[in-house]
């Protein structure tokens, strides 16, 4: 029984030594300057992975990726700013290529059409608002008999639910 | 507005824009999100130098073939839909409609060499990319590519994926015309 015990005890330990953080992380390949690879998944992480679409550089492994890491990861050692390394990659894959698109003729619509839909949408309900009430408005209102008659007709109403 | 007509606009007003959505998403649903419009079209090929494939000493650059209309075809020995292309270009290279030159992207050399003596070897030559940088340096995400180039060193089309028998009908075979004429 008390060797069963320690059995689940060791294999439990084993199950928690397997799943330290450090043996899940990626060997990073110019680990030696760390500052580096910081900025290099900074830039990654606002390049589409064109394999992988809905990915960025830095979160795909796919053959391009790494390659283009790889790449940013030679023109910072050169020296490049960030916007030099965007543009390089801008001019071969063209702007799909940036994860978040840049305001210009091409993507008005898709920046401003939300907003535009939100505007359109909160007129349609002020005007309607505005119409509801002055439609209240304009009911006319009750005149002195008619209230008696509305007085009378909520009593026998009453009478006849207390029966 | 009488109320009966502002009921049948509030009845089919939504229907309207859930018709209109579903055309929206049905379009959407049949392009085909790989075709990312190029931004190397009209420009210069990019420069490069490269060892060719069979005979490492000597190298081919893009500047070799100024003067002339021609293909530059990305391929490897390990890209599937290669072989799915590939009769299309032996086809072509029969015709000598155009020279068709190739890159070999990211591949072994000896795979490469024996994939062509294995399927026919449809290109001049071609230039052997180990490393992927000429590549990147023509846009390269979706093997096979292929590019136009015009005789000013200009590339006019960009192909991304398989050339199929009706693409270079309709679109490679007019251009290459119109490129030899101009």
């Amino acid at each position: 029984m008390s060797s069963t015990v320690v059995k689940t005890f060791k294999a439990l330990a084993l199950v928690l030594l397997l799943c330290n953080p450090a043996f899940g992380r990626e060997a990073l390949p110019a680990a030696e300057d760390p500052v580096l690879e910081q900025r290099v998944l900074a830039i990654s992480a606002e390049l589409r992975c064109l394999v992988c679409q809905n990915q960025t550089i830095a979160d795909s492994n796919a053959p391009l990726a790494i390659d283009l890491k790889n790449q940013v990861r030679e023109k910072l050692k050169q020296g490049q700013s960030n916007s030099e390394i965007l543009d390089f990659m801008v001019a071969r894959y063209g702007d799909f290529v940036l994860y978040r698109p840049p305001f210009k003729a091409s993507t008005v619509v898709l920046w401003l059409g939300p907003l535009l839909l939100l505007a359109v949408g909160l007129f349609v309900l002020f005007h309607r608002l505005v119409r509801r009430r002055a439609a209240a408005a304009a009911e006319p209102e009750l005149s002195g008999d008619e209230h008696e008659r509305v007085a009378k007709l909520l009593a026998a109403e009453n009478k006849t639910e207390k029966r | 507005m009488t109320a009966q007509a502002m009921n049948k606009t509030q009845l089919f007003l939504p229907l309207g824009i859930f018709a209109a959505l579903v055309i929206l998403l049905g379009v959407g649903l049949t392009l085909n999100p790989r075709e990312v419009p190029s931004p190397l079209i009209n420009k210069p090929a990019p420069h490069f130098e490269l060892p060719q494939l069979h005979e490492p000493g000597k190298t081919f650059s893009e500047k070799d073939m100024l003067g002339k209309v021609w293909l530059l075809n990305v391929w490897a020995s390990w890209c599937v839909s290669c072989r799915e292309e590939h009769p299309v270009l032996m086809d072509l290279a029969k015709t000598g409609a155009v020279p068709i030159y190739g890159l070999n992207y990211k591949d072994e050399r000896k795979d490469g060499i024996g994939w062509l003596q294995r399927f026919g070897d449809p290109y001049q030559l071609s230039a052997y990319d180990i490393n992927g940088r000429v590549g990147i340096d023509y846009g390269v995400y979706g093997v096979p590519e292929t590019y136009v180039i015009d005789k000013q060193g200009v590339i006019r089309y960009k192909r991304i994926g398989v050339v199929t028998p009706d693409i270079l009908k309709q679109k490679i075979l007019p251009l290459i015309n119109e490129l030899n004429r101009g």
